[in-house]
Parts: C-alpha cells; sequence; structure tokens
C-alpha cells in the first residue's frame, strides 16, 4: 500500500471515530489533536480500527507515532506492506 | 431446583466477562464488535450493576444512580453503544446549592461557574481562570502528590465557601475527599464544567434494555442470576471460570468486579506475588451511600424547585462530616414526568454519603431504627423546599451500604469503587496472570457512568490485543 493509500485509510478511521470532525482540510504536518478536537480515547479508538481491520498491533508505546498524518504514515507505511503477499 | 442457566452454554469464549456493571457491558459490546467470542455472566436477574432502578407497587420506579454525568457521555455512547442511546441525553439545567454559606442555581457549566465565583463569591476573574485552566491541565500521569485541599488552598486560600460550591458536588459525583490526589477532582471537575451536566431521558431502566439489545445483535451471550465461583489459572495463566459449578473455558477473563474480590476471592491470592498482594490488600475501598427513595402519589404534581438540589445545614464543607450517619449534606435529585415521556409521576431521591462501619454492625432492631431516622430527617429536610410534601408521598423507604453490598455484592456496599490507588493494582493485573484483566470503579477518575464506559473501552482494547496474540501464536503454533 503507497503512502496515499496509508492516508486515505487514516483519514476514514478518523471519520468513524470522529464523526464530528471537519476533514476537508487536514494539515498532514500538525498533531491532529490541535486540528480535530480530538481526545485520547479517539486515539484508542483509531488502535482498536487497525487491529479489527487490518490486524495492525500498536503497542502502547507508539502511541505517539499515530500525532500527525505524516507521522501515521511513516509509523504505518511498514506494516500496511508487511500485510500484502509479496 | 433452580433451572441451570447454563444449559445451553458453549465450552468456550474467547473472553468471559464477568459483572454487568457499565464497564463491564461497555467491555463486552466492544469486543463482540471486535470480533471476540464473549459470554457476559451477572449475578442479579437486572444487568447495570450500580446503573439500576427499581419498581415498586403504585406505578413507582426508582432510579439509583442516574442523577446526572458530564457531556462526554454523549459522546462515548454514541460511539460505543448507539445513536440512539446517545440522542436520548438532555442536559439538566437547574442546579441548586442551599447551605448557610450561600444559595444560589446554576447551570454547572464553566462559564456559569465563573459568574458565580466573581459575582457572588467576589474573587478575581484571573484566579478563576487560573483554577479552571489548572484543574483541567490534570492527567494521570502528572504528579500525584498534589492533594484537593492542597489546590483550593493554592487558589482561594481561607474560602471555605468556595470550597464548599466547587467541591461538595464532586463528592458526591465520586466520594473524592479533600485528602485525595488533586487530579481526581481536577478530572471530573473538568469532565462536568465542559458543558454542565446530562440525564437518560427514559430512565435506567430504558438505557440498559436498549444496552441488552444492542449487546445481543453483537452476538454477546447473556446471562444474568449467575454467580461466579472462581477464576481458573494454569501456570499463571486464565483458563475458564466456574459459574454455578460448570467450568466454561476461555482465552481472557475481564472482571467487572469488585477488584479485591477479583483478587483475593475468584482467583485466590496464592496466585499472585506476594509484593502485588501487598499493594493489592493495601487498596482502599471508597466509601458507600445511603439514598432515601419517595414515590409521589399519582395525580399529584411538584413546582419545579430544581433538579439537583445540594443541601446542608452543616456550617461548612467536611469531608469526614459528609459521611457521617447524622449527616445533613444530601442530594435531592428531583425525577419529573418529563425523564420518562409519556409518564405522569414524579419522584425523588435523596443521596448521602456513608460509611460501611457505621452500618454494618447494627443490630437488627437499631438498623431498623436508624433507617426510619434517615427517612423522617430527610423528610423534614426536603419540607423546606415542598411544603407539605409528606401528603404528597404515598411511597417511601431507604437504603444503606448494607442494601448497596446485597444488590451488587461489591464488598462494603463501595457506591464508588476504589480510592486512587486501585488503578494502578487494577492495570497491573495482566502482568501477574496473562488473560486476565479488570475493568469497574477503580482510582475515582474511573468511576460514575462515563469513567466506568470509558474505562471499560480501554481494558477492552488490552483483552482485544492480547487476544489477536494468543490466536496468532495458536495459529503459528497449528501451522
Amino acid at each position: 500500500m503507497g503512502d496515499l493509500n496509508v492516508k486515505k485509510v487514516i483519514l476514514e478511521i478518523i471519520s468513524i471515530v470522529a464523526p464530528d470532525a471537519d476533514l476537508s482540510d487536514v494539515k498532514t504536518d500538525v498533531r491532529l489533536r490541535d486540528q480535530l478536537e480530538m481526545d485520547s480515547m479517539d486515539f484508542l479508538d483509531i488502535v482498536m480500527e487497525l487491529r479489527k481491520r487490518y490486524k495492525i498491533e500498536v503497542p502502547k508505546e507508539d502511541y505517539q507515532m499515530l500525532a500527525s498524518l505524516d507521522s501515521c504514515v511513516e509509523y504505518l507505511a511498514p506494516k500496511f506492506a508487511a500485510l500484502s503477499p509479496a | 431446583m433452580a433451572r441451570d442457566r447454563l444449559a445451553d452454554a458453549k465450552d468456550y469464549y474467547d473472553v468471559i466477562v464477568i459483572g454487568s456493571g457499565l464497564a463491564g457491558l461497555t467491555g463486552a459490546n466492544n469486543l463482540a464488535k471486535a470480533g471476540r467470542s464473549v459470554l457476559l455472566l451477572e449475578q442479579h436477574y437486572n444487568f447495570g450493576g450500580m446503573a439500576t432502578w427499581f419498581k415498586r407497587p403504585g406505578g413507582h420506579i426508582f432510579d439509583i444512580s442516574l442523577h446526572g454525568f458530564p457531556v462526554g457521555m454523549i459522546k462515548s455512547c454514541r460511539k460505543y453503544w448507539t445513536r440512539e442511546i446517545a440522542d436520548s441525553i438532555v442536559q439538566l439545567k437547574g442546579v441548586r446549592f442551599d447551605n448557610p454559606q450561600f444559595s444560589l442555581q446554576t447551570t454547572f457549566d464553566r462559564v456559569d461557574f465563573t459568574n458565580k465565583l466573581v459575582d457572588h463569591f467576589g474573587i478575581e476573574k484571573q484566579t478563576v481562570e487560573d483554577f479552571f485552566n489548572a484543574s483541567r491541565a490534570m492527567d494521570f500521569y502528572d504528579d500525584q502528590a498534589m492533594t484537593t485541599r492542597e489546590l483550593f488552598q493554592k487558589f482561594f486560600p481561607g474560602r471555605s465557601d468556595v470550597v464548599r460550591f466547587l467541591m461538595e458536588p464532586i463528592a458526591y459525583a465520586n466520594g473524592s475527599t479533600l485528602d485525595d490526589p488533586a487530579i481526581t477532582y481536577g478530572i471530573v471537575f473538568s469532565n462536568f464544567m465542559s458543558k454542565g451536566v446530562y440525564i437518560f431521558q427514559g430512565g435506567t431502566d430504558k438505557l440498559i434494555r436498549m444496552m441488552k439489545t444492542e449487546l445481543k445483535v453483537n452476538g454477546v451471550d447473556l446471562r444474568h442470576s449467575i454467580c461466579v465461583d472462581k477464576i481458573c489459572t494454569e501456570d499463571g495463566q486464565v483458563t475458564g471460570v466456574v459459574a454455578n459449578g460448570t467450568k466454561i473455558a476461555c482465552g481472557a477473563v475481564l472482571s467487572n468486579a469488585n477488584l479485591k474480590t477479583t483478587i483475593e476471592k475468584m482467583v485466590g491470592p496464592e496466585k499472585f506475588d506476594d509484593a502485588f498482594i501487598k499493594e493489592a490488600k493495601a487498596v482502599r475501598l471508597n466509601n458507600s451511600s445511603c439514598q432515601v427513595y419517595m414515590g409521589i402519589k399519582k395525580g399529584e404534581t411538584l413546582d419545579n424547585i430544581g433538579d439537583l438540589l445540594f443541601t446542608s445545614v452543616d456550617p461548612e464543607f467536611d469531608s469526614t462530616r459528609l459521611c457521617a450517619k447524622d449527616v445533613t449534606s444530601r442530594t435531592f435529585s428531583m425525577y419529573y414526568p418529563d425523564i420518562r415521556p409519556g409518564s405522569d409521576r414524579y419522584a425523588i431521591v435523596s443521596s448521602t454519603n456513608a460509611n460501611w462501619s457505621d452500618w454494618a454492625t447494627l443490630s437488627e432492631q437499631d438498623y431498623e431504627k436508624e433507617k426510619q431516622h434517615l427517612i423522617k430527617t430527610t423528610l423534614d429536610a426536603l419540607e423546606k423546599y415542598i411544603p407539605g410534601v409528606r401528603q404528597k408521598i404515598d411511597h417511601v423507604e431507604a437504603s444503606t451500604p448494607k442494601t448497596f453490598e446485597h444488590y451488587t455484592m461489591q464488598a462494603q456496599g463501595a457506591t464508588f469503587g476504589t480510592k486512587f490507588e486501585g488503578l494502578q493494582v487494577s492495570m497491573d493485573l495482566p502482568k501477574q496472570i496473562e488473560g486476565l484483566f479488570h475493568a469497574g470503579s477503580v482510582g475515582i477518575i474511573m468511576s460514575g457512568w462515563l469513567g466506568a464506559i470509558n474505562y471499560g473501552v480501554i481494558v477492552a482494547n488490552e483483552v482485544d490485543s492480547f487476544m489477536l496474540t494468543k490466536l496468532q501464536s495458536q495459529q503459528q503454533a497449528a501451522s
């Protein structure tokens, strides 16, 4: 999965866990909680959705890697890549 | 012979949830939605734990703990339950205080509290802002040495009236005292101040009915009137539970029973490290409660005197006095007909905090006498706000810490779970025994309806992560 698709997946998950968030103009390099009124429960929901949909596990010590869209892509892209058969 | 309520249960579930308080129900729902097979066992015939209600002849219905929760419940119910449940949550705007130090009404949110603190109590606006910001900035990872008493001392030295205004409602919401860590106050206070106090329209009975429906839709196997005798472990791992004499295997247990009961009675202290057991034994249970339930005669009406009334004739706020048997500080929760649309009935529930030890050792005769005294003094106090209220009431009864212990099996009838240190023990449980998790009212900050629901989700995430790893390693071993 390319970076663009990882970004799309993350935005789709955010639209489910934070349905009131306006996702039309999310800056990729700004912390999500600084632009979208997301709390720690919302980030936990992202972790649960990643596990449910893709069996991707984000351990507690890596939660900070989900801070911005850019850091999400950087952290998750290799995990998504590992899912696809070579 | 009692019917075997486990007759058609499966031999194995991914997760067995013990107890159906809001944390247990929400954890079960979350895990089922994540694709786990879930069995939920509740000892009482109703689901809900302390989130419960009861009916009495004459068309009376009383809610035990519905009285008011923060706005965050709307978001949590929408995410972890259903839109329909979230849409039934409405704001309570009439919160009244009446005591020898002040008498006022508020919408119980930051804007109105700021106005009251500035206009009524004469505090500098900047001090109020600083206090709100300091409370809101507190989180679990902060320094926990500061107490709530010290927090108030810092911002409002010598102002026992301000302390009462800020503390009394929270003491009723989570059983915290001035000597508990300030974060137990700051987190809960800020949750309420964000947008005020809310309630579930339709009553606790409707909420639990809707939750049951949703649990069934998601495939949770729900069983009531089943007491879990034992959580089975082998080589430091959970293997199942014994209930009604039947062993059922599982991958993980999520206990929503009392934390200490889970460790000391269901698993057994010999299964844990000595150091952990020492810590677990040192966890203090929070105080309990007394309530008086007053049902208004059919056809009678009450004027709107506010939704929540914090009343007292004590000269000042005092955490110890708040739990005393001769307490005069009580909260009246007013239930007008609009709480259950379509109904024309009124009910009043009076709540006071209480100590287990004051009630547990009374003789049967003294216990009855004390209950009658509690009812009498409660009605006397209510007379000030509703003159002639005795003539309007045709059902009245009281509950005590013993009543709560009897119905919920919560040790010492602890209506607010454990003190702060309980949270760490609850979170450390899986490090002691693989597959053993606990979610329930712990650490003060994880109590109340919102705290319980959110903690249920937080722990369900841990359980789900554990199950994924466990099932993946089983698959690998098999292939």
